[in-house]
């Protein structure tokens, strides 16, 4: 039996919207990046699903896959090197410790 | 395969091939041939400016991906010689005892941001536009994060990179299902298969607003001042010229090209986004004391002058923008290479501190004068000229009230940079900044952005040289 594509689309777009929300709801910058991740690996789904059920003859979305997930990778590398530089300047990861600069 | 392709890429070419010479020359140069390397670097940049400052005629390159038009090579000089410029200014900071060892990787990353800028810029599918947006992105937040031990420049780096991934996130979304209804990715193929129904409305909202975040436009801007108040000076002035101005060009070829089928709807997500942006920022600025901060609110509310000329969306509107973009980069360099000499020299960014600076410095003060004129858009300066224009191009599509609230605004801006100006001749203080004598290279630099703001609106051969190039929806 064959999945239909709705059922992929539902998944994806309750990754996007958890995503949003931990982004805007959670503490810890690990978290914080762990739910933008959420967000950019929906959209991977997106993009395997459009492209397997409606545009199967070409690779199109595939390879943007492809390239967002090689990217996603390179952006968490340096989300993850500042957030180490970051808890070796004050010995804490909470969100709540960056407000130095408010005025 | 058919390497000739890549001839079409001269420009990206040729800054690869200077970032590979600098990066080779930080890595294997001995420590005593290392003491020139500002200077190379300069000189390197300088003459990959010069080399590509000539158009040539329009082409394409591996199958419509890579897209060059002559209005590219005005884009793309202006950027070079703003990013001349921010390495002039960053001569100071790069030269003090705790960056020289990083002295390498600041041009090795700065010219990979503009490496991924121009990429963007000459992207004919949203495959290699999506890669030039994070190559001009992640490299920024390393950027950001330059100064390891400071506090600041660590949080400033993190709420760059996690707005940036947020924001390219909702942007990838919204390309993701522009792919699911058009069916291509091709800028050419989406825009006839365009036709403005709900979904395709939806996917161009997620899109666009990833671009705003960028752009950093009003409810997309919160966080624009943390970053620039965190950021090395010499970050913030390139992240606040170079990398706003190719995202504006960026925007404004993206929606006359690729969705001239709903152009009556982004133009009603532009309007409103205008108005608020300009007189939020405005209202902002006005209770800052913090000068990076300060020019921070006065960036967002430029961008939002910048947008009248993206609403315009024609020939008048891209000459107006690409003009406006060269007399703001001019304006606030001057302003910021002052800003950043002060903090290298004294340690004081503050308003406060500024009391009194014509009495010790007065070449100085005059300079960041000049510059926070042409920004207000007084007369003889380049920055009313590019207002001019600006507002002209919108006035041009019948959006009178939008120039009227524009105008209304640039009287609120005009009492923000007074402010400084006061501070700087008029009010006394007890003890003003010390003098000092500033290097060589901030003198060279600044005497260009001041030329720039005296001369670039008198001489109007810039103008039209520009407009020669320019195209409309």
């Amino acid at each position: 039996m064959e999945i239909r594509m709705e059922y992929y689309l539902i998944i994806s777009t309750i990754m996007l919207f958890a995503g949003i929300y931990g982004f805007f709801t959670r503490r810890n910058l690990l978290a914080v990046l762990i739910s933008v991740e959420l967000m950019l690996n929906s959209v991977d789904i997106n993009f395997a699903v459009f492209n397997r059920y409606l545009f199967p003859e070409a690779m199109e979305g595939f390879f943007f896959a492809l390239f967002a997930i090689g990217v996603s990778a390179a952006e968490t590398a340096v989300a993850i090197a500042i957030i180490i530089n970051i808890y070796r300047n004050i010995r804490n990861i909470q969100v709540k410790k960056l407000g130095t600069m408010k005025h | 395969m058919d390497f000739t392709n890549f001839l079409h890429m001269k420009e990206e070419l040729s800054l690869i091939a200077v970032m590979v010479i600098l990066l080779l020359y930080d890595v294997f140069g001995s420590t005593r041939s290392q003491r020139h390397f500002q200077l190379i670097a300069c000189i390197l940049f300088g003459l990959h400016t010069i080399i590509n400052i000539l158009p040539h005629e329009a082409s394409e390159a591996f199958g419509g991906m890579y897209v060059y038009k002559p209005m590219l090579t005005i884009v793309k000089s202006i950027l070079n010689i703003g990013t001349l410029i921010v390495f002039m200014q960053a001569h100071t900071w790069l030269e003090s005892e705790k960056t020289v060892i990083r002295r390498g990787e600041f041009y090795f990353l700065t010219l990979s941001t503009l490496l991924g800028m121009y990429f963007m810029m000459s992207a004919g599918n949203f495959l290699l536009f999506f890669i030039g947006l994070e190559t001009a992105s992640i490299p920024m937040a390393a950027l950001a994060a330059f100064d390891k031990y400071k506090r600041k420049s660590a949080e400033a780096g993190a709420k760059y990179i996690l707005s940036a991934v947020f924001a390219s996130a909702l942007s990838l979304y919204g390309i993701s299902l522009i792919y699911g209804t058009t069916g291509t990715l091709y800028f050419d193929d989406v825009a006839s298969k365009v036709t403005g129904n709900p979904l395709q409305i939806m996917a161009f909202v997620f899109f666009v607003v990833g671009m705003f975040f960028k752009i950093s436009l009003v409810p997309f801007h919160l966080w624009t001042a943390d970053v620039y108040e965190g950021a090395p000076t010499s970050v913030t002035s390139y992240l606040s010229v170079i990398s706003k101005g190719s995202a504006v060009f960026v925007l404004m070829t993206l929606l006359m090209k690729v969705f001239p089928n709903i152009a009556t709807e982004w133009k009603a997500i532009l309007y409103g986004i205008t108005i608020v942006t300009i007189t939020i920022a405005n209202l902002f600025a006005i209770r800052q004391k913090n000068l990076k901060r300060f020019l921070a609110f006065s960036s967002i509310s430029q961008a939002g002058y910048i947008m009248l000329g993206v609403i315009s969306a024609n020939a008048l509107g891209m000459t107006s923008l690409v003009y406006y973009v060269l007399v703001y980069m001019a304006s606030n360099l001057g302003a910021f290479g002052v800003i950043s000499v002060i903090e290298q020299k004294t340690g004081k960014v503050m308003m406060d501190d500024y009391n009194g600076l014509y009495k010790t410095h007065p070449y100085l003060s005059m300079a960041m004068t000049f510059s926070l004129f042409s920004l207000a858009g007084i007369p003889p300066f380049a920055g009313f000229f590019s207002k001019f224009f600006i507002f002209a191009a919108a006035a041009s599509q019948g959006y009178y009230l939008l120039v009227l609230i524009a105008l209304l605004n640039t009287v609120i801006s005009l009492y923000y940079y007074l402010l400084v100006v006061k501070a700087m001749f008029i009010n006394p203080s007890d003890e003003p900044l010390a003098p000092f004598r500033s290097d060589n290279y901030t003198r060279i630099s600044l005497v260009v952005c001041i030329a720039g703001v005296l001369l670039l609106g008198i001489f109007s051969v810039i103008y039209q040289q520009i407009s020669l190039f320019s195209f409309g929806m």
